[in-house]
């Protein structure tokens, strides 16, 4: 079982380093969303300090869901997701290998560069390394909770809009944790029970979510 | 005893025996519900007493509030009907949740527009981001998805599922949600929005809210009835029985 985990992560890593582009596409996007905002508001620092926390988490939140297609898409359409789910090894551990992967090639990412856009929006130094740890917490809740939507749509047609209508209003209370951490961080105050509350909801989404994730494949994605 | 309980179950929630039965079942729901509404609306609106802070203004709760709690119920009712429908396979169960998300939604949005009309003699502005007026938008969103995800899989039965585990997911989510916007909003504003006690209700209040609070289940009772009885004459229109049922007419 654990044989299979390891292996399908490795394959998923694989097949996604062979095609960097890809790969780098999901944190081009998160950069040049937040750069977007200086643009848009006003570059003034104390404005952009303000609304950096909501900025990043935001755009964190959209890099994902734009990613998410690639959890089982391809798979889906190439067939390779029928072997699986025809496997003798648990489709949960197998959805959990691949939303596994999905973190590494798309969450962690984020995680390593939000100090970057962190500097770009004027956020404290002190708060940095609040920033990196609520999005370390956070992120894997966004590809867990995101493998439920994508399973659900992934025989939909050009289900993107819909992915995103489905997914987002589950996203809310890791954002909310996520910017109010940030924000506290900022003020210089205790952030303990904001990354206690991203830590709840991760071992939740850990826990609930791979279940429901296998559930939804055998109904949508057994032909 | 068990087996004789699941084969009436069974029986009863074949599509032609229920599309009888719910056809007898609506006038006792919709005559209550609309002489009840009359009558709540008639005490919540004329009768009862001028609350003493909010004027006259105050009176929108006797839509409002049920509205409101309309919204969660049915979601719950949903999520509970999914919930038979992937376990036991009763289609019927499917059906029910299918009829009861537009009604919901619209409960939703009704709490939604009265919420805010509320809000502007008491707060100053239609929109204040109240932790549960957010809370009542974001149940707004998760009755979309779960339309959204019904109508756009094609095959019915795996529409069914897929978007009744999507009811059930929300479903685990919605206290998570709840309570995060609720501590978000504590969090953000507390002073900007003007608090008001909230003075225990009088009973001449009390008594025409729950009078509506009531009239509002038999209606959503009746119309989900009505909006099963279609779906299931659609759904099976290629069945004898429907067929027969259409010469009739």
């Amino acid at each position: 079982m654990l044989k299979a985990f390891s292996h399908l992560l490795a394959r998923d890593l694989r097949l996604a380093f062979r095609s960097r582009h890809e790969l780098a596409n999901p944190l081009i996007f998160f950069v040049l969303v937040v750069s977007l905002f200086p643009l848009a508001v006003a570059p003034s620092a104390e404005l952009l300090q303000v609304m950096a926390p909501g900025v990043i988490w935001v755009s964190a939140l959209l890099s994902v869901l734009l990613s998410l297609d690639r959890l089982f898409k391809q798979d889906y359409e190439d067939g390779s997701l029928d072997q699986l789910m025809l496997s003798p090894n648990p489709l949960v551990i197998l959805v959990l290998a691949k939303v596994c992967a999905h973190w590494l090639l798309t969450g962690l990412p984020l995680v390593l560069v939000a100090p970057l856009l962190g500097m770009f929006l004027y956020v404290p130094d002190e708060a940095i390394g609040v920033l990196m740890l609520s999005l370390l917490l956070g992120t894997p809740v966004l590809s867990l909770v995101g493998a439920i939507g994508v399973s659900l749509t992934v025989a939909v047609n050009r289900g993107g809009v819909l992915l995103s209508l489905i997914v987002l209003p589950l996203y809310i209370p890791v954002l909310i944790f996520g910017a109010n951490a940030v924000d506290v961080a900022s003020d210089g105050l205790s952030v303990r029970g904001q990354l206690l509350f991203l830590g709840a909801v991760l071992a939740l989404a850990l826990s609930l979510a791979p279940l429901a994730t296998a559930v939804a494949l055998r109904i949508t994605a057994s032909r | 005893m068990i087996k004789k309980i699941w084969a009436w179950i069974q029986r009863f929630s074949s599509p032609k025996h229920f599309y009888a039965i719910s056809g007898k079942l609506i006038p006792w729901f919709a005559v209550p519900a609309f002489l009840l509404g009359i009558y709540g609306l008639y005490m919540g609106l004329f009768v009862a007493p001028t609350d003493y802070q909010q004027g006259e203004s105050y009176r929108i709760i006797f839509i409002h509030v049920p509205a409101a709690w309309m919204s969660m119920f049915i979601y719950i009712v949903m999520a509970i009907s999914a919930a038979i429908g992937l376990i036991w396979q009763i289609k019927l169960a499917d059906m029910i949740a299918a009829a009861s998300a537009p009604i919901g939604a619209w409960f939703t949005f009704l709490a939604l527009v009265t919420g805010s009309l509320w809000g502007k003699p008491m707060w100053g502005a239609y929109w204040v981001w109240d932790a549960r007026l957010t809370s009542e938008l974001i149940l707004l969103f998760l009755y979309f998805g779960y339309m959204a995800l019904q109508s756009s899989i094609e095959d019915q039965r795996t529409a069914d599922k897929a978007s009744g585990l999507l009811v059930i997911v929300g479903v685990v989510n919605i206290p998570i949600i709840h309570y995060s916007v609720e501590w978000w909003n504590t969090l953000h504003q507390g002073a900007t929005v003007a608090k008001f006690d909230k003075p225990s209700m009088h009973i001449d209040m009390l008594i025409p809210l729950l009078v509506m609070a009531l009239a509002a289940k038999l209606f959503y009772a009746a119309i989900v009835l009505m909006r099963a009885r279609n779906e299931v004459l659609y759904r099976e229109r290629n069945r004898q029985w429907v067929r027969d049922l259409v010469k009739k007419l």
